[in-house]
């Protein structure tokens, strides 16, 4: 930690409006050019202290709901001995030293934010505490093991003497204190904060209306766009006339760009007026002829063709060919899209040689590559603020950064910020999706009911495959993501399997052409799709075998103690045997995603015309060390909600296309009444914290699924529920 | 150019008759605590007051409201004495928040709810809270502190 901040000897003020954070100054203590007395301490790259006792984190991950604050400033604060709310939390600028540890990127994804940071954080806050006491050991001539730190200052308890850490900079600079080699971290036993509940970090800002999401970046003389988009995705502007929309009071420019015509105005209210104001002729492009109804029935064709092979234990194929008893299956999975609630948007100031965007993203440094190369700028000369994100759930992680390149591309060649801001008819139309996928799977079960054999082959387009991710996520050609989820062993980079042992084990694969929607991230990502399809599919061999379904995934992850204690938990804590009268079932699935196994179980109630309520979830998770219970237990509703949502409503349906869907009132999204009472239960297994930000998505789908079958005997194997008659209330 | 009363201080707009309140809230007077979710009044984030009762400001033009008095999020503790309400301050008990895009909309929406009826049923809940979409599924802790905070409004009425 001590390392890895030279580059940050420069001043960098930048504010808009009053309404962006302000970098203070900032020094290098190492190189030898620190402070004068009553200027601030950059200690490391994390952390930094004031005059008036002011301490800062300088965040390298980004919040959009996640807790990524407020689990960050916990680790600070433990080992510098502060409540964490007395940490003041700014954005680490897009620079190579701020980038994840695992990802080598600056971009907060994949659920890792608080496993990838327990040991850099904590390492950074103990470095900070120790060239304090070491300071206040100088000035006050005594042993650094004699003094304590408590709330912002360091004692000396047998003296009595206490001085704040504001007031041991000038020491500091004075003696060209620096951080120690080596740092011993708190043992759990001494924990304060981590693994105690701790409320929101920035959660006060978000109940009295100052949080600031990019939405709300307002900057002197700003110019609000709208862009009207192709109607069909891909397309292309023929011509337009602009003449309506330039009469709209307040519009002030039309030009085209290239994700359509974009409509400068004084407010967004004109803007809108503006764009729907247009007359545009449209190049539909060559995606005119494409549905979800073709991707479907081609992917149906391709799966029942021999793909890549993924995975081959056993003999899953012979012992098929003898069984006489093959259950067989396909599974198909609409494009789903994210539907953040703030819609997306992003401001952006273009001079000739640099660039300022504020935008709320997950992927700050591929955001400042694309717009480097798009504006022919040295990298470091795009500066990107980070407000706070109205969610995300890998939307705001575009590879292509489509929606903020957009706004650099509409304010080049103005003298002020642009601020672009997408309606949802566009957010929902916007082309990048879940992809859309079709399983097919083969199984038999051993004379004791037991899973004997599985084929499985998995067909939809990869997110990884032809981006620059593409050699570390792709493995002999197969897309790690899209069969997340199914491998019984670890595959690529996902150091994990599915913790069941089933001893014919065949997983194949097929990439279609990359066409159409662009495959995007969707929380939980592969296991969106492999999650229903294995889990419902492991239920329709229980039923086949005549096992309980809960019962069988025991047996089957006996050799996977995490995975083996959840499930034996959720048993516990689930009336799973209780006797239920007509219309009422339980349903359960179990998943592991980025390392933490998660088991839900789900009790049903199905109405005689179709409709059905969920009533309980019970949720089992083992996310290592639960740094902050409180997030953990809100991250695990979050994800059934989410997951419910999709498995129950969620379809992106292209026709001609065209998406069909556009807002709320048919891209229907979860309310109120229909969210189910959770009970989530945390099991501390002592592990290092993994993730758990992503984990509850994927179990909720296939286990209400599970439940409605046994509710009705009614086997779903096309989503939504909606769409097979089940619809939700 | 019309006046109107928005968090108890007369307001003059210059916005264009047909303007949404949530416009000239955010865009003219700066108050981005309400927020755009839908345009159409199928989400609840723009849900602000006017005369006391939720409404959705993204369908409600600026013209329609002549001599109406508005209060929007930031309106709240203003007229707490700049405290929290007991509504901000059970969303702060319960952690409710997680992104928090949704989340003025909801309080408002809660506030109403909680002035006519200080003892919602689950049912009351679900009717009045249908309107506001959270896309991050904070729905069990906004039902848990609509809870808490009729109660605490009950003892205070009460004490």
């Amino acid at each position: 930690m001590s390392k890895g901040h030279n580059g940050l000897n420069r001043r960098e003020f930048l504010q808009a409006s009053g309404l962006c954070l302000l970098f203070a100054a900032e020094y290098s203590i190492a190189k030898g050019m620190g402070p004068a007395a009553g200027k601030p301490i950059l200690f490391n790259s994390f952390v930094r202290i004031d005059p008036d006792n002011t301490v800062t984190l300088l965040a390298n991950h980004s919040e959009f709901g996640n807790g990524a604050y407020t689990v960050m400033t916990m680790m600070i604060a433990e080992e510098m001995d502060l409540d964490p709310h007395q940490i003041r939390l700014e954005e680490a600028p897009t620079r190579p030293e701020y980038y994840s540890p695992l990802f080598r990127e600056y971009l907060t994804a994949g659920s890792v934010t608080t496993a990838s940071t327990w040991i850099p954080l904590r390492t950074a806050g103990a470095k900070a505490r120790a060239m304090l006491v070491e300071a206040a050991a100088r000035e006050w001539s005594t042993s650094p093991d004699a003094l304590t730190t408590a709330d912002g200052h360091v004692s000396n308890p047998q003296s009595g003497q206490r001085l704040s850490y504001g007031a041991l900079l000038d020491r500091i600079h004075r003696d060209q204190i620096t951080p120690p080699e080596q740092v011993a971290l708190k043992d759990a036993s001494q924990f304060r904060v981590l693994g105690k509940p701790t409320a929101r970090h920035e959660g006060h800002s978000k109940v009295n209306g100052t949080a600031v999401y990019g939405i709300d970046i307002k900057i002197a003389d700003m110019l609000y766009g709208s862009i009207a988009r192709p109607p069909v995705l891909g397309g292309t502007v023929k011509s337009y006339n602009a003449d309506d929309a330039l009469a709209v009071p307040g519009v002030v420019k039309v030009k085209t760009i290239g994700a359509g015509v974009v409509v400068l105005a004084k407010n967004f209210w004109a803007a809108t007026k503006g764009r729907k104001a247009l007359s545009i002729e449209w190049d539909d492009g060559p995606n005119a002829g494409l549905s979800s109804e073709g991707f479907f029935a081609q992917y149906r064709e391709m799966a029942d063709t021999p793909g890549m092979l993924a995975e081959d234990i056993g003999d899953a194929l012979g012992t098929l060919a003898q069984s006489d008893n093959v259950i067989e299956a396909t599974y198909e999975m609409p494009f789903l899209a994210h539907a953040t609630m703030e819609p997306l948007n992003c401001t952006a100031r273009v001079w000739d040689d640099r660039c300022e965007i504020w935008s709320g993203t997950q992927y700050q440094s591929n955001d400042q590559e694309v717009i480097s190369r798009f504006l022919g700028i040295p990298q470091q000369n795009v500066v990107i603020h980070r407000p706070l994100m109205g969610g995300s759930f890998g939307r705001r992680s575009s590879k292509a950064a489509d929606f903020t390149v957009e706004a650099v591309e509409a304010a080049r060649g103005e003298d002020v910020p642009v601020q672009i801001i997408w309606s949802r008819e566009e957010d929902i139309r916007s082309g990048y999706y879940r992809p859309l996928f079709v399983h097919k799977l083969r199984g038999s079960v051993a004379a004791d009911g037991m899973p004997e054999a599985w084929h499985q082959t998995v067909v939809g387009q990869s997110i990884m495959q032809n981006t620059k991710h593409d050699p570390n996520y792709m493995v002999r050609g197969m897309d790690i993501y899209s069969l997340d989820g199914c491998l019984q062993e670890p595959f690529g980079v996902f150091p994990y399997g599915t913790s069941y042992q089933i001893p014919n084990h065949r997983i194949e694969t097929h990439n279609p052409p990359k066409v159409g929607p662009v495959p995007q991230e969707w929380r939980s990502v592969g296991h969106t799709h492999t999650g229903i399809a294995y889990e419902c599919f492991l239920d329709e061999l229980a039923h086949a075998g005549g096992l309980d379904p809960l019962d069988m995934r025991i047996r089957l992850s006996a050799n996977h103690a995490r995975m083996n204690t959840v499930l034996k938990t959720l048993r516990e804590k689930t009336k799973w045997d209780e006797p239920l009268p007509d219309g009422y079932a339980w349903g359960m699935a179990s998943r592991i995603y980025s390392v933490s196994p998660i088991a839900q179980a789900v009790k049903v109630r199905v109405n005689s015309d179709g409709t059905f309520h969920v009533e309980r979830v019970v949720a089992v998770v083992d996310c290592g060390f639960a740094v902050n219970p409180l997030g953990v237990t809100g991250q695990i509703e979050g994800g059934i909600s989410l997951g419910l949502c999709a498995a129950a409503y969620g379809n992106v349906d292209l026709v001609a296309g065209r998406v069909s869907q556009s807002n709320f009132h048919d891209y229907s999204v979860l309310r109120l009444p229909q969210m189910p009472a959770v009970d989530v239960h945390i099991i501390n297994s002592n592990e290092p914290p993994t993730g758990v930000g992503e984990q509850a998505t994927a179990p909720i789908a296939p286990a209400v699924a599970n439940a409605l079958f046994r509710a009705t005997g009614k086997r779903v194997r096309r989503f939504p529920l909606v769409s097979q008659g089940f619809k939700l209330v | 150019m019309l006046t109107l009363t928005i968090n108890g201080k007369a307001v003059t707009t210059q916005s264009e008759a047909d303007t949404p309140l949530l416009w000239v809230l955010r865009d003219e007077l700066g108050l981005c605590g309400t927020k755009y979710g839908c345009g159409i009044a199928q989400c609840g984030a723009c849900t602000v007051h006017i005369d006391g009762k939720p409404i959705r400001s993204c369908v409600t033009p600026v013209s329609s409201l002549q001599g109406k008095a508005v209060e929007t999020v930031e309106g709240l503790s203003e007229r707490n004495g700049g405290q929290l309400t007991a509504v901000q301050q059970a969303w702060i008990d319960l952690d409710v928040v997680q992104c928090g895009y949704c989340q003025s909309g909801q309080i408002m929406a809660a506030t109403a709810l909680l002035s006519e009826n200080p003892a919602p049923s689950d049912a009351d809940i679900d009717a009045a809270m249908a309107g506001n979409i959270c896309r991050c599924g904070t729905y069990p802790r906004i039902r848990a502190a609509i809870k808490a905070a009729g109660e605490k409004l009950r003892s205070e009425a009460n004490a």
